[in-house]
C-alpha cells in the first residue's frame, strides 16, 4: 500500500531516513519490486543548502553517474561506472539532491514494460504481478512506492508518461531540447528526453526546473531561458484559475475501442477542467494512426547507429576471441536482449541500402506532417490538448508477447515525441484497482501552462483520481 | 604544361583526387580535447571522442570558420546550410562505431584549381567537386605488442576537410602538380600544416582509363598511403600501365582499393574483400544544420590573403617573371614574401628572383633555417643587389660579400670598399689603365687598333689583372671597343 | 516489401550482431510482422509537407574551451590495455594506413 501524501506537504519532509525506511518496507531491490539496480546508502548531499537540499531522489540507470553504475538495464553495460556525469544529475546534485540509487529499465530503453531488462522485470508497487511500464518502470516504482518523490526517467515514445499512468504518479516529459541530453544514453537521439516523475505535479515541476536549461555539451539543447515552472498551491489559487484556457480534445485519441472505463475517466477529468474555467473543444489531429509506424521506424534506425559503439573495445563487456570480428559479433550477442537485437536489426535494415528512402525517409517526412498538424491545431487559440495516456491499465507481467502489440501501447504517448513536445501523465482514476493517466500535451516550451492545468486538475480531482 | 595526351595506344588517362586535410584548430572537432601531436596515447581523450555512452558531439566554431576559408581559397560556394551526416562502420580506430561527416549537403561545392597552362596558352583548371567537413578516426597499430593491435585514439576527433576533385586529371604529373598546388592554397589561407609527410595532407587518387574520345568513365581503382608529391606521380605511373594492359590483353578492370609500397615503389590490391560497402548515411540527429549568414562568410573571404593563384598572375604582371621562376618563388609564403620585399628594396625584381632562388635558397638550406631567420636582412640584401646591378660589384664580388654578411652585419657598400670588391667604373682610372696595358704589350695593341677584334678578350682580360680586378669588365669592353674604332 | 532470411543474415552481418542461424527463421517472421504496420506509410501524400521547423541556429563550440575532463581513469573501464593503449585482436595491417578503411573486421 503505497503512501499517498498531501499535495501540499513539504517536500523535504520526505528524508533519505524516509526513503530507506520505505525502500526496506516494500523491497525495492531484487527480492522485492526490483526497482533498483544499485543503492548508496552513504549518500548525502554534496552542498550545503540548495532548492532540493536534503531530497532524495532515483534516477533511471541510462543517465551516467559517477558513484554508482550505470548498465541501461543491459549486460552489456554490467558494472561500468561512467567517468562522467549526466548534466541533468549534476543539476540535482548540485540542488542538494541525495542520489539513493539507480533505477532498473527496459534493457537501452526499449520497450514499454520495464520486462526486458536483463536484471529481471521491475513490479508495479500496487500489484506485483503486473507491471510498472517502461521503459522507466523502477524510476516510475521508486516514487509510487514512496521511497522517493522525485525520480529521473527517459522518453523516446512515452517511457515516463506511460509508466506514470501504470503507477498512479506525475510523469512529465518537457520539450524536446529543454533538458540537457549529455549523459543520457541515447537510444533514439531525436526522440529522446530527460523526463521527471514526481509524487505531486508540484514535486515533478521542481525537478523539472531544476534540471532544464541550457547546456554547452548538447548542441541540441535549446540555448531558450526557463521560466518558474512550479504552480502556485491550488488553496492560494483564485476561483475558476483556468478561465481563458482552451483545452483541445482530439477526436482521434478516443476512437470507438477506447476502453469505455478509461474514457470515463477521461470526461470526468474533462468536467473538472470545465469546472475550473477551461473550455474544452473538439479538435483533429488526422494522423495520429500513423505515429506508431512511424516512429518504428526512426527510433530503431537511430538505436542502430548510437548501439554500434558497443564493440567491446573501449569499455563495457568483451567477449576476448582471436580475430576483430568474432570478438564484436560475441560481444554484441552475449550483450544484448532479444527486443534490443531486434530494434537494431530492424533499424539498421530500414537504412540500408535500397530501403532508406522508402523507409527512413518516408518516415521523417510523415513526421514532419504529425509535428504540423500539432502546430496548426495550437495556431487556432487551443492551448493544450487532453488525451488518455494509454490504451489500458497496467497488463500482467508475461501478458504481452508480440513486439507490435507491445508497440501498440505507445500509441498515445509516441506523437508528443514525434513533434518534440512537452507532455505530462497525471492520475485521473482507477481501473480494476489499477491507476489510469490523463494527459496534457502543450506547444513547444509551454511546460509553464501544462503544469498549470495539471495541479489545478490534481487538485479538482482530489482523491477520486485514486478512485 | 603542354596538353595531356592519351598514353600507351589510344587509352587515356582520367584522374580524381580525394584529399583530407586536418584543419589547424586548438581542439577537435566535436570536443575541446587538445588536436597536439605525439603525445601519451589516449592522453587527450574525453567522453565525447571515446565514443562513451551519454557523449554528444558540439562544433568547433574555428573549425568550421577554417573550413570555409579553405572552401573559398579553393573557389568553391559555400552554402549558407549544410548538414552532418553519420557513416556508420565498425573498426576498433573509430569509436561511436560511425565517423560523423557531411553526404549529400556538404559545406561547399564547384571550385577549382589551375595546374598550369595548357598548349594553347589557356588554363589548365582541375575542377574541385565539393569540400564537406568530418572527423578523423583514430590510429591503430599493429607491430607493438604481440597478438593483438593497439589502439590510440588521440587523433579521433581531429577536424578534417574533405576535398574531391571531378575527374580532370590527364597525366601523372598533373595529378602531383594538383596536390602540389593544393597544399599551397591551404598554407596560404593558414587553415592547415598542409603536410603529406606528416600527415596533416591525405592523398588518395582514384584512377580509370578509357579509349581516347569515349565520354563515359572507365573502372576506377583508388590508390592509398600515397605520402609525398612524387609517390603520386610513380603510384599513378605504375596504374596506368597496369590499367592499359589488363584492358589490352582483353582483361577488365575490378574496383579495388589498392596501397602504394614507397620502399619497393609498387602498387598493390588491398587484402580487404572487395564490394562496396553500405553506410548507412542518415543525418546525424545530435547536430543541427549549420548555417552560415552571408556577412560571416564575407568576413573569412576578406581574412583570406593573397593566394596562390592570384599571386602567380600579379607576379607575371607586376615582375615580368617567368612561369618557371614564380613557381619556384612561391614554393613557401615564406620564401614568396621574402623575394617580393628584396625586390622591392633592391628595385630590381629579376635580379631579386635570381638571387633568392640560387645563392639565399642555398644558404638557408645549408645552415637549417627559416627563410626570415636568416641573417642577411632584406634591406642588405637589397643594398647589395643595387650595388650588383649599377655595376659596381661583378656577381663573383657580390656572392663574396653576401658570404660576408653572413658572418657579420654592415653597410654593404662600405665592406665592399674595405675588402676592395668594388669595381672601378671611373672611365680616368680606367683609361689609366687602359693605356698602361696596351703600352705594356705594343704587339698585342697595334693589331687590335688594327682591326682584330678578337684580341679584345685577352686585353680587358690584362685590364682586369692589371686593376687587380676591381675594374668594371663590361666599362672596360667599352671603352675598349670604342677605341678599336 | 518483405524480408527474407538472407536479408535478415546481411543485416545482422552489417550490424555485428552474431545471430546464430536457429534464429533466423523468428526473426524473419517478426520483422515481416513488424514492417508490413510500415505499409500504410506508403500511402501517405507528404507531397506539401513542410520541413521541420529549424530551431535556433546550431550553437558553436569556442576553440579553447577545455573538454568535459574524465573523472575515473580509463584503465577503470577499459576492458584491455596496455600502455595506455586500447588493446583488440590484431587487425590486418593494410587497415592501418591513414584513416580507417572500415568494413575490413
Amino acid at each position: 500500500m503505497s503512501e499517498r501524501l498531501e499535495e501540499s506537504e513539504a517536500l523535504d519532509a520526505h528524508t533519505v531516513a524516509h526513503a530507506w525506511s520505505a525502500y526496506d518496507r516494500v523491497k525495492g531491490g531484487a527480492d522485492g519490486l526490483n526497482a533498483f539496480l544499485a543503492i548508496d546508502r552513504d549518500a548525502s548531499p554534496m552542498v550545503a543548502e540548495g532548492p532540493l537540499h536534503g531530497v532524495p531522489v532515483a534516477v533511471k540507470d541510462n543517465l551516467a553517474t559517477l558513484t554508482l553504475p550505470t548498465t541501461c538495464g543491459s549486460r552489456m553495460l554490467e558494472g561500468y561506472v561512467s567517468p562522467f556525469e549526466a548534466t541533468a544529475v549534476r543539476r540535482l546534485r548540485e540542488a542538494g539532491a541525495v542520489l539513493i540509487g539507480k533505477t532498473n529499465m527496459d534493457e537501452f530503453a526499449m520497450g514499454s514494460s520495464s520486462e526486458n531488462s536483463a536484471y529481471g522485470p521491475v513490479r508495479n508497487p500496487l500489484d506485483h504481478s503486473r507491471v510498472p511500464g517502461g521503459s522507466s518502470g523502477g524510476s516510475a516504482a521508486a516514487v509510487a512506492a514512496g521511497i522517493v518523490r522525485i525520480a529521473l526517467g527517459s522518453e523516446t515514445g512515452g517511457s515516463v508518461r506511460q509508466p506514470a499512468a501504470f503507477c498512479g504518479i506525475v510523469g512529465v516529459k518537457p520539450t524536446y531540447g529543454r533538458v540537457s541530453r549529455y549523459g543520457l544514453v541515447a537510444y533514439a537521439s531525436s526522440l529522446d528526453n530527460v523526463g521527471v516523475f514526481g509524487r505531486c505535479v508540484r514535486d515533478a515541476a521542481l525537478g523539472l526546473e531544476v534540471i532544464a536549461g541550457p547546456d554547452r555539451f548538447d548542441a541540441t539543447c535549446a540555448d531558450v531561458p526557463v521560466p518558474p515552472l512550479v504552480p502556485a498551491r491550488s488553496g492560494q489559487s483564485r476561483h475558476m484559475p483556468l478561465t481563458g484556457l482552451v483545452i483541445g480534445k482530439p477526436r482521434e485519441y478516443f476512437p470507438e475501442n477506447l476502453d469505455p472505463r478509461i474514457a470515463v475517466h477521461c470526461e470526468r477529468a474533462l468536467a473538472r477542467l470545465v469546472e475550473l474555467g477551461a473550455e474544452v473543444r473538439d479538435v483533429s489531429l488526422p494522423s495520429t494512426d500513423l505515429a506508431v509506424p512511424v516512429y518504428y521506424i526512426i527510433a530503431p534506425a537511430e538505436a542502430s547507429s548510437n548501439l554500434a559503439r558497443y564493440d567491446g573495445v573501449r569499455y563495457g563487456l568483451r567477449a576476448e576471441a582471436a580475430d576483430l570480428g568474432t570478438m564484436y559479433e560475441q560481444t554484441r550477442s552475449r550483450g544484448f536482449g532479444t527486443e534490443v537485437t531486434r530494434r537494431i536489426l530492424l533499424g539498421t535494415y530500414v537504412l540500408s541500402a535500397g530501403y532508406y528512402d522508402a523507409y527512413y525517409k518516408r518516415a521523417q517526412a510523415v513526421r514532419a506532417l504529425i509535428a504540423d498538424e500539432f502546430t496548426r491545431v495550437f495556431a487556432t487559440g487551443v492551448h493544450l490538448l487532453f488525451t488518455p495516456t494509454a490504451p489500458s491499465p497496467a497488463f500482467r507481467i508475461g501478458e504481452v508477447s508480440d513486439p507490435y502489440e507491445m508497440y501498440l501501447s505507445d500509441i498515445y504517448t509516441v506523437t508528443a515525441n514525434l513533434a518534440g513536445i512537452p507532455a505530462m501523465s497525471q492520475p485521473i482514476g482507477r481501473v480494476d484497482g489499477m491507476p489510469v493517466g490523463g494527459q496534457f500535451m502543450a506547444p513547444h516550451f509551454e511546460e509553464a501552462i501544462m503544469l498549470r492545468a495539471a495541479a489545478a486538475l490534481e487538485g479538482a480531482l482530489g482523491a477520486e483520481a485514486h478512485q | 604544361m603542354s596538353t595531356p595526351q592519351p598514353g600507351p595506344g589510344t587509352w587515356e588517362l582520367v584522374i580524381g583526387l580525394e584529399v583530407h586535410c586536418q584543419l589547424k584548430t586548438r581542439s577537435k572537432i566535436f570536443c575541446g580535447c587538445a588536436t597536439s601531436f605525439g603525445d601519451a596515447p589516449n592522453s587527450n581523450t574525453c567522453p565525447v571522442c571515446l565514443g562513451l555512452p551519454g557523449a554528444l558531439p558540439v562544433l568547433n566554431a574555428h573549425a568550421v570558420a577554417l573550413a570555409t576559408r579553405a572552401s573559398l581559397a579553393l573557389g568553391c560556394t559555400v552554402h549558407d546550410t549544410s548538414v552532418f551526416a553519420r557513416k556508420n562502420y565498425f573498426y576498433p580506430d573509430l569509436p561511436k562505431g560511425y565517423q560523423i561527416s557531411q553526404f549529400d549537403r556538404p559545406l561547399a561545392t564547384n571550385g577549382g584549381l589551375v595546374v598550369g597552362t595548357a598548349a594553347d596558352g589557356t588554363p589548365r583548371l582541375i575542377r574541385v567537386h565539393r569540400v564537406h567537413m568530418e572527423e578523423d578516426a583514430g590510429k591503430s597499430v599493429h607491430d607493438r605488442f604481440a597478438d593483438v593491435s593497439a589502439i590510440d585514439l588521440n587523433r579521433a576527433g581531429t577536424p578534417l576537410v574533405e576535398i574531391v576533385s571531378e575527374p580532370d586529371i590527364r597525366t601523372a604529373a598533373e595529378a602531383a602538380s594538383y596536390a602540389r598546388r593544393l597544399k599551397q592554397i591551404l598554407e596560404y589561407a593558414d587553415v592547415s600544416d598542409a603536410n603529406m609527410e606528416e600527415g596533416s595532407l591525405r592523398v588518395d587518387v582514384n584512377i580509370s582509363v578509357r579509349r581516347a574520345g569515349d565520354e563515359r568513365l572507365g573502372t576506377k581503382t583508388e590508390i592509398k598511403n600515397l605520402n609525398s608529391f612524387s609517390a603520386i606521380e610513380r603510384a599513378v605511373a605504375i596504374e596506368f600501365e597496369r590499367q592499359c594492359r589488363v584492358l589490352e590483353s582483353g582483361g577488365v578492370i575490378e574496383q579495388h582499393t589498392m596501397l602504394y609500397d614507397d620502399k619497393r615503389n609498387q602498387v598493390r590490391s588491398a587484402r580487404s574483400k572487395e564490394g562496396s560497402h553500405d553506410y548507412r548515411y542518415f543525418p546525424e540527429p545530435d547536430l543541427p544544420p549549420l548555417r552560415l549568414d552571408a556577412a560571416w562568410v564575407a568576413r573569412q573571404r576578406e581574412a583570406l590573403p593573397e593566394l596562390p593563384p592570384a599571386r602567380r598572375a600579379r607576379f607575371a604582371a607586376q615582375y615580368g617573371l617567368a612561369e618557371a621562376e614564380i613557381d619556384q618563388l612561391l614554393a613557401t609564403q615564406a620564401l614568396a614574401d621574402r623575394f617580393e620585399a628584396v625586390a622591392a628594396a633592391a628595385g630590381e625584381p629579376r635580379k631579386a628572383a635570381n638571387w633568392m632562388l640560387g645563392t639565399v635558397l642555398a644558404a638557408v638550406n645549408a645552415a637549417g633555417v627559416a627563410i626570415d631567420a636568416h641573417p642577411v636582412s632584406v634591406e642588405r640584401l637589397g643594398a647589395l643587389i643595387r650595388l650588383e646591378a649599377s655595376g659596381e660589384l661583378s656577381n663573383t664580388a657580390a656572392r663574396q660579400l653576401f658570404i660576408m654578411l653572413e658572418q657579420h652585419d654592415g653597410e654593404p657598400v662600405e665592406m665592399a670598399r674595405a675588402a676592395g670588391l668594388l669595381q672601378v667604373r671611373d672611365d680616368s682610372a680606367l683609361v689609366a689603365w687602359i693605356d698602361a696595358v696596351l703600352a705594356e704589350h705594343p704587339a698585342e695593341a697595334a693589331r687590335f687598333l688594327g682591326g682584330e677584334r678578337k684580341l679584345q678578350g685577352v686585353l680587358v682580360g690584362l685590364v682586369m689583372k692589371k686593376s687587380g680586378g676591381a675594374a668594371d669588365p663590361k666599362k672596360v669592353n667599352q671603352l675598349l671597343g670604342a677605341r678599336a674604332g | 516489401m518483405s524480408v527474407s532470411p538472407d536479408d535478415v543474415r546481411h543485416v545482422a552481418r552489417l550490424a555485428r550482431l552474431g545471430i546464430d542461424d536457429g534464429r533466423i527463421p523468428a526473426l524473419v517472421t517478426e520483422l515481416n510482422g513488424i514492417l508490413a504496420h510500415m505499409d500504410v506509410l506508403q500511402q501517405v501524400d507528404v507531397s506539401g509537407v513542410p520541413l521541420m521547423p529549424s530551431t535556433a541556429a546550431m550553437p558553436l563550440r569556442d576553440d579553447a574551451l577545455p573538454p568535459d575532463a574524465l573523472q575515473r581513469d580509463r584503465a577503470a573501464f577499459a576492458p584491455r590495455a596496455r600502455d595506455g593503449f586500447f588493446l583488440v585482436p590484431r587487425l590486418a595491417t593494410h587497415g592501418q594506413l591513414g584513416a580507417s578503411t572500415g568494413d575490413d573486421a
